[in-house]
């Protein structure tokens, strides 16, 4: 595994090594970009696809249908070919102007000098606390993201019959994770009066045998220690009482922006995520952003396609150096 | 023998009548909030044995749960009451002994601030009264001295009193820090045992619980919201009757930190402090709480129009909050009583003493509290020989100002990245003599899932760390292959 200590100092530091700083760092490589860090702060990389444990995954990138993971490894093996290099359990704490990173590993803190530093930190999911949502705060209350990262990753599963809220292509997803996992979602609601995604979810619900409840939403969420309940508000402004173990709060994606947040790069406070001009940069023109940070919430080829992209533009960025 | 072992005894040793002897101490302690583990400290510290009787599976699982970690000066309590006594005392106390425990305090200062002339006419009172307290560096702020020290909040404010002497604090690890005390100087810790009834025999109490009987000297109940119930159960009766007092809360991610550097305290009303805008240690602004009566001793749900309302006050007071996203929603309760004042009642005949209607002042009042107590039970002729050398284990730092535990090599990975939470940091939280009993007592110990994702990325991994750890477990089960 790459230190990022011993680096100091690298042409381009990219963060977040997902589908779009992936793509980013093994296009920089082939033009000829000689020090490309991948920075990411957790122990393996992919990002996002590694949980998603479904198709369809690289059919353009790699011509073939693949699920999250074998992405993932696709994704993680092609960069690394193309001589990237990948510091896992790295997490960037600060981002200081002209491309200083502040970092922190297990080995220790340091600081890492970059010419260029690609923000590619993805996006997460709108969890319940944010949507204040009312009710008792217990167990059993999830993101897709969590339940598919327990689901794929640990083998562990968070509830046996929980309401699914949302109707969004990731709510999809979360149908086929429980599917895989055994899990017997009670109903999926939806506030709209259309489901987000048209096709294929109503058909799909149908074919999960997940009853779909729209004009629905979620007044309250009820239990001790866990789920035990929950009151939903419908069309008519009846409120119904639907017995499950658990809330699966699905899709509502927020850019994962906290670092530049935190620091001197403008951001949008409309969508979240920092600022960039045509080429992809931030306001600080050390600093490039792209995939799902701009975005959320985008397919993992976009991503890979404006990794590529804003790749090709800090490359010639760097040739005029 | 360790906590642990002693906690399995009841289950292992039996006699007739009732239950086995679990315990044989000069003091038993009811409750594990932060007036319990302030007192169990105290007396331990004085030389007593004692045994700290919780019925969850931790600490701080009522009302010391949720409240808003303000270490208070007391300025504005009533004057000459036990409250304020308390409140001074137990100030004073932590500021002396907070650095022994690695507990962090950061020095906010408080303003309450008035936004109409209505509330500036209480000014005079506020500060006749601070006067009285002996608080003496209390300041009359004009609107430009506000702006000058808090250029984020709204020019609609009129004046201030500044109190400088306020600081937040972290509410969780200062009562852990106490018990933890207790505990490595002699005391001992019950978990999952209410205490259901109990007999005097005029010189020793003997107590009833699941996990078996304990003897005692004296009683000290610090129930909190069941405070009455546990004298009923035992006393047959009880001076006061708990009326729970529910607060929401709202917290701002962690990049409104910057926004705010005081407390904002409202002028308050007869009922309640009102809502107030703070910092916390842990480096977000949190607003609340509001104050609903409810017949529910254990009800801390929230509910949407609340929490708009609340987002809605802070945006009013501090336009920048409007870019910030809500982090976490909580509640907490208040055990508050029919009168307004701390009640502590000594039964001196039957070597009892009860505390209730310890509210918003609590965490402050904890250790002055705990002072209180001992000097009751010296009143009553009980004579302890307090320890030259007291042991005292430092408790790790969770704030945000201070250094974290990954800025330390070797701590394996971050598991928490919204809050920078180590393994080694969770790993540890689950040993130890007090360690975590459930998931919540986990996260006040760590901040594991309290950040803005709360638990997006981290649950999965969370869940792996603390499988086979605590009775309601995150993963309840493995996925169907």
């Amino acid at each position: 595994m790459t230190n990022a200590l011993k680096y100091n100092r690298c042409d381009v530091a990219i963060i977040g090594a997902g589908p779009a700083g992936l793509a980013a760092a093994a296009t920089l490589k082939k033009q000829g970009i000689e020090r490309v860090l991948v920075l990411d702060r957790e122990t393996v990389a992919g990002g996002i696809p590694r949980h998603c444990g479904h198709p369809p995954f690289g059919i353009i990138e790699y011509a073939r249908l693949m699920t999250g993971p074998s992405y993932a490894k696709r994704l993680v093996a092609t960069a690394q070919k193309a001589g990237v290099d990948i510091a896992l359990k790295t997490s960037v704490t600060q981002l200081g102007f002209g491309g200083i990173l502040t970092i922190a590993t297990p080995e220790g803190m340091g600081e890492l000098k970059a010419k260029r530093v690609l923000l590619a930190t993805g996006v997460r999911e709108t969890p319940r606390s944010a949507r204040l949502v009312s009710g008792d705060r217990m167990l059993g209350i999830s993101t897709t993201g969590a339940l598919q990262s327990m689901v794929y990753l640990k083998n562990l599963i968070p509830f046996h019959n929980p309401l699914v809220v949302g109707t969004q292509t990731v709510s999809f997803s979360a149908l086929l994770t429980c599917k895989k996992a055994g899990i017997k979602p009670v109903a999926m609601i939806e506030e709209k009066s259309s489901p987000t995604i048209f096709w294929p979810l109503h058909y799909a619900t149908n074919l999960f045998g997940v009853p779909l409840f729209l004009n629905t939403q979620i007044t309250n969420i009820i239990g001790k220690d866990r789920v035990e309940m929950v009151q939903v508000l419908d069309g008519k402004k009846n409120t119904r009482e639907i017995v499950c173990d658990g809330v699966l709060f699905t899709g509502q994606f927020t850019p994962e922006s906290t670092l530049a947040r935190m620091s001197h790069l403008d951001l949008d406070y409309g969508t979240g995520s920092p600022v960039i001009d045509g080429f992809g940069r931030c306001s600080d023109p050390s600093y490039y952003a792209a995939g799902n940070l701009l975005q959320p919430v985008n397919i993992a080829y976009n991503c890979w396609r404006e990794g590529r992209r804003t790749a090709g533009l800090i490359a010639q960025d760097l040739k005029m150096m | 023998m360790t906590n642990e072992e002693y906690n399995n005894l009841g289950s292992n040793i039996d006699k007739p009548g009732g239950g086995s002897l679990i315990a044989n101490v000069d003091i038993a302690i009811i409750g594990g909030g932060v007036v319990g583990c302030a007192v169990a400290r105290r007396m331990a510290l004085e030389g007593a044995s004692i045994v700290l009787i919780e019925k969850a599976s931790d600490i701080l699982d009522g009302a010391s749960k949720g409240n808003s970690a303000i270490l208070h000066t007391g300025f504005d309590a009533p004057v000459g009451s036990l409250e304020q006594k308390c409140v001074s005392r137990g100030y004073e106390e932590y500021l002396k002994v907070h650095k022994s425990f690695n507990l962090p305090i950061l020095k906010t200062g408080a303003l309450v601030t008035a936004w109409s002339e209505e509330e500036e006419n209480k000014f005079e009172g506020i500060l006749k009264k601070g006067h009285d307290n002996d608080i003496k560096n209390l300041q009359l702020l004009s609107k430009t001295e506000i702006l000058s020290i808090e250029p984020g909040l709204a020019t609609s404010v009129r004046s201030a009193i500044a109190v400088p002497g306020e600081y937040v604090i972290d509410p969780w690890s200062s009562p852990l820090a106490y018990l933890r005390q207790a505990v490595d100087n002699g005391g001992k810790v019950l978990f999952n045992a209410e205490v259901t009834g109990g007999e005097f025999d005029g010189n020793t109490w003997l107590l009833t619980t699941p996990k078996g009987q304990v003897r005692a000297r004296y009683v000290v109940n610090c129930a909190g919201l069941y405070g009455d119930i546990v004298d009923h159960n035992v006393l047959g009766d009880c001076e006061f009757t708990i009326k729970p007092r529910k607060g929401q809360f709202v917290v701002f991610d962690k990049a409104s930190g910057k926004l705010l550097s005081s407390v904002i305290l409202p002028v308050p009303t007869e009922r309640t402090k009102g809502i107030v805008l703070f910092p916390t240690i842990f480096g977000n602004i949190v607003v609340g709480p509001t104050a609903e009566e409810q017949e529910s001793r254990d009800d801390a749900s929230v509910d949407k129009e609340t929490l708009t309302s609340l987002t809605r006050q802070a945006i009013e007071k501090l336009p920048a909050l409007a870019n910030i996203q809500v982090t976490a929603t909580y509640a907490g309760i208040r055990p508050a009583t029919e009168e307004k004042h701390y009640r502590v009642i000594q039964d001196s005949n039957r070597n009892w003493i009860t505390l209730g209607g310890i509210r918003s002042t609590g965490l402050t009042g904890a250790l002055g509290l705990a002072q209180h107590i001992h000097d009751l039970l010296s009143d009553q002729g009980a004579d302890f020989k307090a320890l030259d050398n007291p042991g005292i284990h430092p408790v790790p730092n969770l704030a945000e100002h201070l250094p974290r535990d990954y800025k330390t090599p070797g701590y394996g990975e971050i598991v928490c990245h919204c809050e920078m939470v180590s393994q080694r940091e969770i790993l540890s939280a689950m040993e130890g003599p007090v360690p975590a009993g459930n998931l919540g007592g986990l996260k006040r110990r760590t901040r594991a899932t309290m950040g803005r994702c709360q638990g997006f990325y981290c649950s999965a991994r969370l869940a792996e760390l603390t499988k086979g750890k605590f009775a309601n477990p995150l993963g309840i089960g493995d996925k169907d292959d």
